[in-house]
């Protein structure tokens, strides 16, 4: 290899050369540098411009609430997803129902009507439910319990925690997909292998198919992490205080649209980018081993 | 033949995959300790067969008995005497995330129960035994197809099985490394494991067979010693697929 480059340098110095340059510049991700530079002037004018420095100091109140929701929502959701993956490919027939019940409705559903039905509606149903149960419970003689469970207001589970839940459902949904597809594309002889040596399905499944299926799904659920980082701007409707929610209060306060969106457009941007070029090399790294 | 000797006892055994009779009413007793190869044309149920020892596959009608004790249906039942039947596949199905050794030592660690020293004491016994203890901590793509079938004849010996099967464990291999297995696969035979080997090396099956079966469209057509059954075939079927590989 090394020697055939050398002797095809050699003879064909220039072309080789501009060959490569032309390569290079094709190849290149121009669309990327675009993108740096549209984030670079906007940070410019958001240190400039005293307007964009304000939008920019009032929105970054909201990226705790945006940061945290999405990390907490995204773990509960792989979870849920893990769980319900296995569901979708068990023998058991009642849990293989749930599973695929939970998911289609999911999928039916548009997440932001399933943000409204999950934080407004199945919230207060179990709330009440707990409280009636606590009832019973205190009625039954069970004081302690029964105090807990009645204690239990609608009111007191706060709006951020009812977005976590409803973005939790919907992406445990998307990531269950995931994980059957990945725990599919093991080859059976794998779990002939493990079953052969006298391991249950779970040992087979926790040892031997489910290291090898997460490994194959790492890219997808991490670019599931990003979408999730962008629906979060969704649980806005609930008015929880995320980047997108006081961007919009900012706006509706000043009336300085551009200044609002812009700084929240381009910061959503700049943090799915650097999630991505992360995605990119966790893809890399497992292709490569 | 008392009933005690024979460490694998099939009776009657029937199969279908779908409308498809895989096996039609197999009989068949193995001796402890013996090495039985079975032949045949492809489709014929030898692999179906061998996979019902363990059950891999779940016979239809019929039953088998391993040292005395009919195969259970049940899930739980049957894993502890899986772990008694070492079992080589045609492709190998080393796990490709674990070290050679890791591949060794998962079952006898979850299934056997074995302290982590122990588990890896015995695999880097069996792992000079098929001649490639150095390989220890390399991944399985990283080694030749023949290494990695070895591999997996030392995590199935590992388990301290009782009967090993091998279902055409030379099959998906270059010819030039059927030989380091099968060489592996005569010491185990001189050893006295019994073993029950469905494969096309008739080499081997002169070698290291007491008993060789013919098997054609689910039915055991013929079985002896190799002597018989090769340069003496009873019955036209065996003949005709004898000359068929023969000439291959």
């Amino acid at each position: 290899m090394a020697y055939e480059d050398a002797s095809l340098a050699q003879g064909n110095v220039v072309t080789v050369y501009r060959e490569s340059l032309r390569l290079r510049l094709e190849r290149f991700p121009w669309w990327f540098l675009v993108i740096l530079l549209v984030t670079a002037l906007t940070a410019l004018i958001i240190t400039t411009k005293s307007t964009y420095t304000e939008a920019f100091s009032f929105i970054r109140a909201g990226l705790s609430v945006t940061i945290m929701t999405t990390i907490s929502a995204y773990f509960i959701a792989l979870t849920l997803g893990m769980i319900t993956g296995l569901g979708r490919i068990s023998r058991n027939v009642v849990f293989k129902n749930l599973a695929t019940f939970y998911v289609e409705v999911v999928r039916g559903i548009p997440m932001l009507v399933l943000i409204f039905f999950i934080a407004l509606v199945l919230v207060p149903a179990v709330t009440s439910s707990l409280n009636t149960l606590g009832e019973r419970l205190s009625a039954a003689g069970l004081g302690g319990l029964g105090a807990f469970f009645s204690s239990v207001t609608n009111k007191g589970v706060p709006m951020q925690l009812r977005a976590v839940i409803a973005l939790s459902v919907t992406y445990g949904a998307f990531s269950a997909e995931i994980f059957r597809a990945g725990i599919q594309s093991i080859h059976k002889g794998q779990m002939e292998a493990a079953r052969s040596q006298g391991m249950t399905y779970g040992q087979a499944m926790r040892y031997v198919i489910l290291p090898q299926a997460i490994r194959n799904v790492l890219p997808a659920l991490g670019n599931d992490f990003i979408s999730m980082l962008k629906d979060s701007s969704l649980v806005s409707v609930l008015a929880v205080r995320d980047i997108t929610q006081v961007a919009k209060l900012y706006a509706g306060q000043t009336f300085r649209y551009p200044e609002a969106y812009l700084t929240l457009a381009v910061l959503y941007l700049s943090m799915t980018m650097l999630l991505s070029l992360g995605v990119k090399v966790l893809e890399k790294r497992f292709q490569s081993s | 033949m008392s009933e005690e000797e024979n460490i694998i006892v099939i009776r009657d055994v029937s199969k279908w995959f779908g409308k498809v009779q895989a096996l039609r009413k197999v009989n068949l007793s193995i001796r402890r300790g013996s090495v039985v190869v079975i032949i045949g044309p492809s489709g014929s149920g030898k692999s179906t067969l061998l996979r019902c020892i363990n059950h891999m596959e779940v016979e239809d009608e019929g039953e088998i008995l391993i040292d005395g004790q009919q195969l259970p249906r049940s899930e739980k039942l049957i894993n502890a005497i899986r772990a008694d039947i070492g079992m080589v596949f045609q492709h190998f199905y080393l796990y490709p995330h674990l070290t050679v050794l890791e591949n060794i030592t998962l079952a006898q660690r979850i299934v056997r129960r074995r302290s982590k020293e122990e588990a890896e004491r015995i695999a880097r016994e069996q792992l000079n035994r098929v001649g490639i203890g150095e390989k220890a901590d390399s991944f399985p793509a990283q080694l030749s197809g023949g290494q990695q079938q070895r591999v997996a004849i030392a995590r199935a010996l590992a388990m301290n099985p009782k009967i090993m099967l091998f279902d055409e464990p030379t099959s998906a291999l270059d010819p030039e490394m059927i030989k380091e297995v099968l060489d592996v696969m005569l010491d185990l035979a001189k050893a006295g494991i019994t073993m029950v080997v469905v494969t096309h090396e008739m080499g081997f099956a002169r070698a290291a067979a007491d008993e060789v079966v013919f098997m054609d469209e689910g039915q055991i057509i013929e079985q002896g010693e190799p002597a018989m059954v090769f340069d003496h075939p009873r019955h036209e079927r065996t003949r005709f697929f004898l000359s068929q590989i023969l000439h291959k």
